[in-house]
């Protein structure tokens, strides 16, 4: 038995039949192919498999795809513009946020919906933002360094615009 | 000649790391990423029990279930003589039962479907009939008479394993009759879980027309798993590919043969398609190998004044049912015996019994090089208590019995030669950076007044990059590593290596070192690794041994390239090979800097204008085995608060300052520095693995095995002292597990010196809120 989904991924619309129990996380991954988002730990604990649902983070690993009919996701695929990287990556790039990459996703996407809302975060804030994301290598201190970094391009980009970052090969 | 303006930026620069586009757009290739047609899919049961007699499994259910091609269960891979497979460690493993469980979560059988769903749902269709048998789950009760026998496969009727031992007993036990002062400890360091954020998994597809089986699988040593892959099946090893792909963390747990690897290697065989095998988390966390579970006693000998003399250890090695830990093959107690520390001692003697219980495998690291952190927690531990012992500061005892810098290279009681160190300049920088004297006037002032701060110290020394092969192998294969590089006709180079990024920055740092060696920009050099089809042999990344090994045999391969170089710069420059000198990343004429050439256009000329006597092309392989190993180093220091009401430690400042030799990349020494001391708060405050008493795992999702968040792990401070290895091609040791080799001691010390002055003398890790909270309650401290 399968149901009709219909919903918006990264601004493209996408449809399929598929069983009401497949969880998000693998429709992003099997279904749409965009294996940018991760599975962690299957509990809503790591936080590898976050995505954004209508702009709100959230872990796609245990919901079910059906739940999202009309809404709008948005993965990890979904933040570079133009061949510009969205100042969130170009952050985690030049502060070393990464190391074996398979949590950064799920940190882009949280941290990226914190900084909408907290355009000009304390260090201890970003920390508690991302408090449901796990990383295992960087021990946080350049991730929150990252999110920084990012969020005083975001702010000086609104204050005076000029050309978005450049494109980091 | 040259006008070359692209930097260079080999070693010391902080390269920003090649491998971060694809992982920030989300292009990473992990294993689960990896879908090949007709790919079907494989989910395992796995048995409820940690002991029990497989009486009957039944898979009709399974097989009538639409979509299900096959299960497999261990009297079909007995029949093809795979029932068992061979551990690292010389012992051998199930990989799927033929009558019996020895652990629970252990792979019962196989299930190989169309799609992942279908695989999951028909694993509850296999009846599977046990018939329960007592567990052993205490190491000290396996060793007694009449206990359950956990392997009664084996010939010796016991679950005890081996016995090792390192050190002069008689000289020990002398020192210790005639010592002043003995400390004694028992330290309890808990079975841990490395819980990288990727899980375990592969993709192994069988080629039936060309009998050619690939497996991309989470592995830190594919060459290795090549080897033993050949040795299992009998395939020949020509017709075997293992691939690592990116992997989403290792730390030691990806080094071991998993159940599942074989298991789908096989599925895929015998049904012709390929077979992807993902572990869920609460798979991975039950069933995958474990790290240290060491019951330790420990005794220290020392003079009134605080002078250390001598060390005596005896130890009880939880194994699991298997010994299938990742050590080198004659270290069945992996580098245990580097105990003695950064410390100057007459004698020592560690004893180590390796002991079988029902539980899944023990021993692999957790981001530690073979046993470093049992043994630098104790003796860490050990210090601190011989100075609580004696009313003197742990920081003045530390500095009383350093090996002192102009004593290496030193050799160990129990045999090590360290390389080179100067741990009074480490402590000292670290004394400094935190203000030691002033954090003692101030706990002094908050003890007065009932608060709770302490200030604890590690001063530990590594012992990393296994070789020398002279006395470490992995079953039989000697420990050296491998680099294979070509420079292209115009100047850009591929860089092959045996050893296998797990995060570690790999194709950046290696990057830089042929750019240092060569002359030419790191942005023009390609590393790749991970595909034994391809990359030279070697053992792969573990024990922080990239750099001490494969990174050696990288700027070794380097330096054959620029010995061929030197030729060809001697055509073009016209000019006698010997009065050339390789000066700022060129060849020139000795006192004629003007006559020079890069190594760019010599690159150009190996292919289109070399001297007759010179072969074509340039590029060079070395497989590079270590003289030594190398001794990185450290001193940290912990400042924590403990909240009365919560039993709560807070970590409040931690400076970490460490000497791994010469720096390739300082941005990733950071960041690897900053993992390792997150993976070493983790234990010394959070993880553990337990079992009750039936054989049960506690900890079966990250719900209760807890890895700290950005809230719980403080802003780690770092800085650096510099001793290169004398040993080593450019002077760098290996760094990426010394954090989290000296950070547990140095927070374990800390919360016992907040609490000293109530007579506390020892806390095992890991130091929870509510075995703190016991603790102020039974001194009348707790705050209700």
């Amino acid at each position: 038995m399968t149901q009709h989904v219909k919903m918006t991924l990264n601004g493209q619309p996408i449809e399929a039949d598929i069983e009401p129990r497949l969880l998000l996380v693998h429709f992003i991954r099997e279904v749409a192919n965009l294996t940018g988002t991760h599975i962690g730990c299957d509990t809503t604990s790591c936080g590898a498999c976050t995505v954004q649902i209508n702009g709100v983070p959230s872990k796609s690993c245990t919901l079910f795809a059906v739940q999202m009919d009309g809404e709008e996701i948005r993965t990890v695929e979904g933040m570079e513009q133009n061949g510009a990287l969205h100042p969130l990556q170009e952050g985690f790039y030049q502060e070393h946020g990464l190391q074996c990459g398979f949590c950064t996703p799920g940190m882009l996407m949280t941290a990226e919906a914190f900084l909408r809302e907290h355009p000009a975060p304390t260090d201890d804030e970003i920390r508690q933002a991302i408090a449901g994301n796990l990383c295992r290598c960087t021990g946080y201190v350049n991730i929150v360094k990252a999110i920084q970094h990012a969020a005083k391009h975001i702010r000086e980009e609104q204050a005076a615009p000029v050309a978005t970052a450049e494109v980091t090969r | 000649m040259t006008t070359e303006t692209t930097p260079i930026r080999g070693m010391g620069h902080s390269v920003k790391r090649k491998e971060d586009p694809r992982f920030l757009r989300g292009k990473g290739r992990y294993v689960d990423d990896i879908k090949l047609p007709g790919m079907l899919y494989m989910d395992i049961v796995r048995s409820p029990y940690a002991h029990a007699n497989i009486t009957r499994i039944d898979a009709s259910k399974a097989l009538a279930l639409p979509g299900v091609l096959a299960v497999i269960t261990g009297k079909d891979l007995d029949e093809a003589g795979l029932a068992w497979m061979p551990t690292l460690m010389g012992d051998k493993q199930m990989v799927l039962p033929v009558d019996r469980v020895v652990y629970q979560a252990q792979e019962v059988a196989a299930v190989i479907a169309t799609e992942r769903y279908i695989a999951a749902d028909a694993i509850t269709l296999i009846e599977v009939e046990y018939e329960p048998l007592p567990p052993v789950m205490d190491p000290f009760k396996a060793l007694e008479a009449d206990s359950p026998l956990v392997r009664p496969d084996r010939e010796q009727k016991t679950n005890h394993i081996w016995h090792w031992e390192a050190g002069d007993a008689a000289q020990t036990d002398a020192i210790f009759q005639q010592a002043e002062v003995v400390v004694k400890q028992d330290l309890y360091i808990p079975r841990i879980h490395v819980s990288s954020i990727e899980t375990c998994g592969c993709v192994a597809s069988f080629d039936s027309v060309e009998g050619k089986l690939t497996v991309y699988m989470t592995t830190q040593a594919p060459h290795a798993i090549r080897t033993v892959f050949s040795l299992v099946t009998g395939i020949a090893e020509h017709k075997i590919r293992i691939v690592s792909p990116d992997i989403g963390g290792g730390f030691g747990g990806k080094v071991p043969v998993y159940p599942g690897y074989v298991i789908a290697s096989v599925a895929s065989l015998k049904t012709g398609h390929p077979v992807k095998w993902i572990e869920d988390r609460s798979e991975n966390l039950q069933a995958d190998s474990f790290a240290r579970d060491y019951h330790i006693s420990a005794e220290l000998a020392a003079t009134k004044d605080g002078a250390m003399q001598a060390l005596r250890v005896k130890t009880l090695a939880d194994h699991g049912a298997f010994d299938a830990a990742a050590n080198p093959s004659k270290f069945p107690a992996g580098l245990f015996s580097v105990i003695t520390g950064s410390y100057t001692l007459k004698a020592a003697h560690v004893e180590v019994d390796g002991v079988y219980t029902n539980k899944p495998s023990g021993g692999v690291a957790y981001r530690c090089s073979f046993r470093v952190t049992e043994a630098v927690h104790t003796i860490e531990r050990m210090v601190d208590t011989l100075a609580q012992q004696l009313g003197l500061d742990p920081a003045d005892v530390r500095m009383k019995n350093f090996i002192q810098p102009e004593a290496f290279p030193y050799t160990s009681p129990t045999g090590w030669e360290y390389d080179s160190g100067n741990y009074p300049a480490a402590l000292r920088k670290a004394m400094e950076k935190i203000d030691y004297a002033g954090l003692r006037q101030e706990q002094a002032e908050k003890r007065a007044r009932g608060e709770l701060m302490g200030i604890g110290i590690s001063t530990f020394t590594e012992i990393v990059g296994a070789g020398p092969s002279h006395t470490f192998d992995i079953l039989g294969i000697k420990m050296f590593d491998s680099c294979e590089i070509r420079v292209h006709p115009t100047g850009s180079v591929i860089a092959r290596i045996g050893v296998q990024s797990q995060g570690q920055g790999h194709e950046t740092t290696f990057a830089q070192i042929v750019a240092e060696e060569l002359g030419l920009p790191v942005e023009n050099i390609t590393v790749e690794h991970g595909d034994t089809d391809t990359a030279p042999y070697g053992l792969g990344t573990y024990a922080s041994r990239s750099t001490p090994t494969a990174g050696a045999a990288t700027a070794v391969a380097a330096r054959k390239i620029r010995e061929k170089a030197r030729k060809i710069a001697a055509h073009l420059l016209e000019a006698n090979v010997d009065d050339l000198e390789w000066q700022d990343y060129k060849f020139q004429v000795k006192g004629s800097p003007g006559r020079s050439v890069g190594m760019k256009e010599i690159a150009f000329a190996a292919y289109t204008n070399f001297p007759s006597d010179v072969e074509a092309g340039l590029e060079a392989v070395d497989y590079y085995d270590p003289p030594n190993l190398t001794f990185p180093f450290g001193a940290y220091i912990c400042v924590v608060d403990i909240d009365r009401g919560t039993g709560q430690v807070k970590i409040r400042r931690f400076v970490a300052v460490d000497d791994c030799g010469n720096i390739i990349n300082p941005m990733i020494v950071d960041g690897q520095i900053h993992g390792g001391l997150t993976m070493g708060m983790a234990p010394a405050l959070m993880e553990a693995i337990t079992y009750d008493e039936n054989g049960n795992m506690q900890q079966g999702t990250f719900m209760e095995y807890l890895l700290p968040t950005a809230m719980e792990t403080p802003v780690w401070e770092t800085d650096k002292t510099i001793t290169p290895s004398p040993h080593h091609p450019f002077g760098a040791k290996g760094v990426g597990e010394s954090a989290t080799v000296g950070a547990p001691p140095a927070i374990a010390n800390a919360v016992v010196d907040a609490l000293s002055h109530l007579g506390v003398t020892h806390i095992d890790i890991p130091i929870t809120p509510w075995k703190v909270y016991a603790i102020l309650e039974a001194h009348g401290v707790a705050e209700l």
